[in-house]
């Protein structure tokens, strides 16, 4: 299915330009970490890349398109008001998994999560840590191509920002594509191959996480780096 | 305070001597109210459903006038259903005025708005909170709608008893359509009504506490049944 080619992307909303033009193209390797300063498009920029974002202008494309092989995660995790399993047998159920199946991937997932001591219960009285996991579980247990996240540690503790970052460092060393945005730069460190610098809605700078890391080329991601205010 | 309990002491006589009449009005209340609230959910809850997934050119337009058919006056509705289903309207042929069937069918027309524009409300707030997931999913309109209805299902069973306490305590248009008939198409509201016009005031507060307890009892043995407020697994 790779690569995605990004051409001249644009995408305004209610007339006011939240992102491009952009020209990226993402093919296999990662994980990508997509960093830049609040309000800086890396939402619109993975839900472009996702197919969930009207584009204004430009394409998008996969070369070979195949959206079921595509998972999203949320930067607040969207939970079903069903039970911890019920949640994780949702995309299967979609694509019609016969039963047997559905029930050994729960029964996998909910263990590697290490949610089984709730596994009948409503997955809404989860903490935030426990409800990221079930998303992430839910988004792989398709085991999709290419996984994007949006932020999926923002507002979690220590644990279980390391169970998730372990969850998503094995997710990519058994094949899975990962695209994530953070503004967290030391989680972007420990888990960037390569990264993408957004501001105010374009890509100021790309390369190798060491080689961006190391040597930013740009004053804007010098200034990031720096912690100062970008606008 | 008198007629009140004038009228505990007939309600509770009526039910202590499992009066005949009683039971037989009761019985048919329930059954036409509980045949309307299911034909009118079978059709208003995904139709609320819909509105919430589906963008089309007047969707606006259609809440609203479905927001303003929830005011449809009963005895309008009645007058009409009367002039349709009468042996000279369009309907006469089904011989359906005057009989239970003539008044479920008015509340179901009373009711579905109820039902549907509550359905719509819940929907929307739970498809605004599934909208990014079930999009990234890649589901079907229908698998949208089902898992709407599914997961809003608590909602929606408050939309459904609504429809059923305003079907259960209507009176204007049963009476236009059904005619009071002993023993046919008399229920509890139309016997209050024709009580309260004999002048027999503790009888009809008698069958008004019944109604009532009638309409409780559904709600909670709803509630009870579904296990809404037993388990906390949604």
């Amino acid at each position: 299915m790779f690569p995605l080619c990004l051409s001249n992307v644009s995408v305004a909303r209610r007339g006011k330009s939240v992102l491009g033009p952009v020209d990226l193209v993402i093919d296999q390797g990662g994980p990508t970490m997509v960093i830049g300063p609040n309000g800086s498009g890396k939402t619109t920029l993975l839900r472009v890349m996702h197919g969930i974002e009207r584009i204004s202008e430009g394409t998008a494309a996969w070369a070979k398109p195949d959206h079921a092989n595509h998972a999203y995660v949320f930067q607040s995790p969207v939970v079903l008001r069903r039970t911890v399993a019920e949640n994780l047998s949702y995309p299967l159920y979609l694509i019609k998994y016969a039963k047997p199946e559905i029930n050994t991937a729960v029964e996998y997932w909910i263990e590697r999560i290490g949610l089984g001591k709730v596994a009948n219960r409503s997955a809404t009285r989860l903490s935030g840590g426990e409800r990221q996991k079930l998303a992430i579980a839910r988004a792989l247990i398709r085991d999709p191509k290419v996984l994007f996240l949006d932020e999926p540690c923002s507002n979690l503790d220590g644990q279980s920002t390391r169970e998730i970052e372990t969850l998503l460092l094995e997710t990519a060393a058994a094949g899975t594509r990962i695209i994530m945005a953070t503004h967290d730069m030391a989680q972007a460190r420990r888990l960037a191959a390569d990264v993408v610098f957004m501001k105010s809605g374009r890509i100021a700078e790309t390369g190798l996480a060491p080689d961006v890391f190391d040597a930013p080329k740009t004053s804007e991601l010098k200034a990031f780096f720096k912690g100062d205010i970008l606008e | 305070m008198n007629d009140i309990s004038q009228g505990l002491l007939a309600a509770l006589r009526l039910i202590v001597t499992f009066d005949a009449e009683l039971w037989e009005i009761s019985l048919r209340s329930l059954q036409v109210s509980l045949t309307a609230v299911i034909i009118a959910s079978a059709v208003a809850m995904p139709f609320g459903a819909f509105l919430a997934v589906q963008r089309f050119k007047y969707r606006r337009l259609i809440i609203s006038i479905m927001n303003a058919l929830m005011g449809l006056p009963p005895v309008v509705v009645g007058l009409i259903f009367y002039i349709l289903l009468s042996r000279s309207g369009p309907f006469g042929v089904f011989g359906l005025l005057f009989t239970p069937w003539a008044m479920i069918i008015v509340q179901i027309v009373i009711i579905t708005p109820i039902i549907a524009s509550i359905s719509h409300q819940a929907m929307r707030e739970l498809w605004a909170e599934y909208h990014d997931l079930l999009i990234s999913l890649n589901t079907s309109k229908w698998q949208r709608i089902k898992t709407l209805i599914w997961d809003g299902r608590r909602n929606l069973l408050t939309a459904g008893l609504a429809g059923f306490g305003r079907a259960i305590g209507e009176v204007g248009a049963i009476m236009i359509v059904g005619g009071n008939i002993e023993h046919a198409t008399r229920v509890l509201t139309t016997a209050i009504a024709l009580e309260t016009g004999k002048g027999d005031f503790a009888l009809a507060l008698g069958l008004g506490f019944v109604l009532i307890g009638l309409a409780l009892f559904v709600n909670i043995s709803i509630h009870w049944l579904s296990r809404t407020e037993r388990e906390r697994r949604w």
